[in-house]
């Protein structure tokens, strides 16, 4: 690099101008705006009363829950979407688990000929546009009958999840040292034992990470929801947020939908704060500390 | 298998170099792990994919014989429903189609690398509100697409807080370019924090000599940032960069739901043959569904060949100079970020 050493008294200069010190507290209080901003306004125009449903104030003037009444209301059938979203979300997350995490295990730990052709194909699974897998997928449930069941949501759900929870737990495993399966094995267990009195429990932390992620990719999963289903029993909450009806005529009811929106969103975001360092773990397994 | 396994595995520990010969058992235990997710990737992924290919060939429905009979199922027609796609009534629908396509995927993933950089280095300067600003962050990530696609609907309303805002009367979300605007500020927010996050993560994996050595040697804050922070963040980024553009390419949701179906100004190749597959036309929806899938692949191959996008970074177990453990340790930070990405878009 070519470039001309500074005196120390410039660098001691630079480092104390005030520019440098607040700079930084702007730019962090810029990204929270821009990343909460709408949220905000989401939760805000949720608690204003119907008729004020256009009012731009920043504080809604009187607080009214009826549009979260309006959204529980008969017709929607919401609490039922809630319901069927947290069934096939649960399902999709500790099917995928289950079967990923022994996956996960024996690509951390076991040294084999194909092993990273493997990892590649599973990494290249989860590149796959989502509708080239629906659209068979759609014509085959039609024949079987599956249309409008929770196993038509849950089984096509498994082609995003099970790659992002092997390669989530691929990670964790592989950060684990391998001398406590060893010692366990030293003492007399079989790798079986090992495995499941010694790395599940000590896993427990990126298990449980990874099981928020899927968990999160399901829950916001759409195309799939939609394509699945036309009966509003079994639709998730997502699909039946998106095809809400005014009450009145031709108006799209987005007191409501925000209203839907923040009872879908608020417990994920709930998550995210109490669990935001494992979440940024998870994501970004290894690079944070 | 309880057998045999702990034998390898001391072995393993013990001397590296011995374990080729054991290459045999090891290779059957783990096929045999592997395969209930072999299995079912095999199920739900490549089947689908086969079976797409074959139903590209085929129309189904009433159509008329020869001699005027109505014949019902499925026929064989060959290559019709791609010729179809570039040549006959739709092609310019295909067109437009696929235009929106590369056009959100080129503006989006440039705006959100470039903002998540930005963000990035302004949170790793940051030493006070960072768990604020990272809870902040993750605030877009959980939010469903679904519902943050209806959020800017919302906002972009004829009389609604943009216009108010941007004292404008502009009609948003209907249709032409102002649509895809909508559509690229809202893909934008949702995804350029996460990038952000990532970027982040990789920053922090800098040690502080590296820069004030910089410092020391007085480079100035430009140079710091395209000889040092970007050559070493580069890994990391261009997974993220690589995910991303497969998201974008497989748009849905966003436009789905923030525009609407059969609007030509932000209609995507998954809107496309979803539309067709709704109406019951597979053969041709199938026909689309593929040729967005070449697409991807072929804009994964070329990205991986040209950049070298590390996606299976912990392949490389190089060991220069015996620093096996850290080096796994290194590699292993790598396929995390392309993790963490494929979980984001939702927008599938």
């Amino acid at each position: 690099m070519k470039v001309k050493p500074l005196p120390a008294e410039a660098i001691k200069a630079a480092e104390a101008s005030p520019w440098r010190r607040w700079a930084p507290l702007v730019g962090v209080a810029l990204i929270v705006i821009y990343c909460l901003a709408p949220f905000y306004w989401m939760v805000v125009s949720a608690f204003r009363r119907p008729s004020d449903q256009f009012s731009n104030a920043v504080i809604p003037a009187p607080f009214s829950f009826q549009n979260f009444k309006d959204v529980f209301g008969a017709g929607n059938g919401f609490g039922r979407g809630l319901l069927n979203s947290l069934l096939v979300a649960g399902t999709v997350t500790i099917l995928t688990l289950l079967i990923g995490m022994v996956a996960a295990y024996t690509l951390a730990r076991l040294d084999f000929k194909f092993k990273n052709a493997v990892l590649a194909i599973i990494i290249t699974t989860s590149m796959f546009p989502g509708i080239s897998l629906v659209i068979p997928l759609l014509k085959l449930f039609i024949n079987i009958k599956w249309i409008n069941t929770y196993q038509a949501m849950i089984v096509p759900s498994l082609s995003f999840a099970l790659p992002l929870a092997v390669w989530n737990l691929t990670a964790f495993f592989r950060q684990m040292p391998r001398e406590l399966e060893q010692a366990a094995m030293v003492d007399g267990c079989t790798p079986a034992q090992a495995f499941r009195k010694v790395i599940i429990p000590l896993a427990a932390p990126g298990v449980f990470t990874t099981a928020i992620i899927t968990f999160i990719a399901a829950w916001n999963e759409f195309l799939i929801a939609l394509s699945m289903t036309n009966k509003k029993s079994v639709q998730t909450a997502n699909v039946i947020i998106s095809q809400f009806v005014g009450t009145t005529g031709r108006d799209q009811p987005f007191g409501s939908q925000m209203a839907a929106g923040v009872v879908v969103t608020i417990p994920l975001v709930i998550a995210v704060l109490i669990f935001q360092r494992r979440i940024v773990a998870g994501l970004t397994a290894g690079g944070v500390k | 298998m309880s057998e045999s396994a702990p034998v390898n595995n001391r072995t393993e520990s013990k001397a590296g170099k011995r374990v080729t010969s054991f290459n045999e058992g090891t290779g059957r235990l783990a096929a045999i792990l592997l395969s209930p997710t072999l299995i079912v990737l095999a199920l739900v992924v490549l089947y689908p994919i086969v079976s797409a290919l074959r139903e590209s060939l085929y129309t189904s429905g009433q159509r008329l014989d020869a001699n005027g009979f109505i014949v019902k199922g499925s026929t064989f027609v060959g290559l019709d429903n791609y010729s179809a796609i570039f040549h006959g009534d739709t092609a310019d629908r295909f067109w437009t189609a696929f235009y929106n396509t590369t056009f959100f995927t080129v503006v989006c993933v440039v705006l959100e690398t470039v903002l998540g950089v930005a963000m990035a280095l302004i949170m790793h300067k940051a030493f006070r509100g960072r768990s604020v600003v990272r809870a902040a962050i993750l605030v877009p990530w959980a939010i469903p697409t679904v519902v943050s696609a209806l959020l800017w609907k919302w906002i972009f309303q004829a009389d609604g807080i943009a216009n108010t805002l941007l004292g404008s009367q502009i009609l948003w979300s209907t249709d032409g370019w102002q649509a895809k605007l909508s559509i690229i500020v809202a893909d934008t927010w949702k995804t350029a924090p996460f990038i952000g996050l990532l970027v982040l993560a990789g920053l922090q994996t800098i040690p502080a000599e590296v820069y004030e050595a910089a410092k020391v040697d007085g480079a100035s804050v430009l140079q710091t940032f395209r000889r040092i922070t970007l050559p070493l963040v580069k890994p990391a980024l261009l997974v993220a960069v690589l995910f991303r553009i497969l998201d974008t390419l497989r748009i849905f949701d966003l436009p789905f739901v923030l525009v609407g179906p059969h609007k030509p100004s932000v209609e995507t190749l998954s809107m496309l043959g979803y539309d067709e597959a709704f109406n019951t036309r597979y053969g041709p929806a199938a026909a689309y569904a593929t040729v967005l899938f070449v697409y991807v692949a072929a804009v994964a191959y070329v990205f991986v060949k040209l950049l070298g996008a590390d996606v299976i970074g912990e392949a490389r177990a190089k060991k220069p100079g015996g620093g096996g453990r850290a080096q796994r340790k290194r590699d292993a930070a790598l396929p995390a970020p392309a993790v963490g990405v494929t979980s984001v878009g939702g927008g599938m």
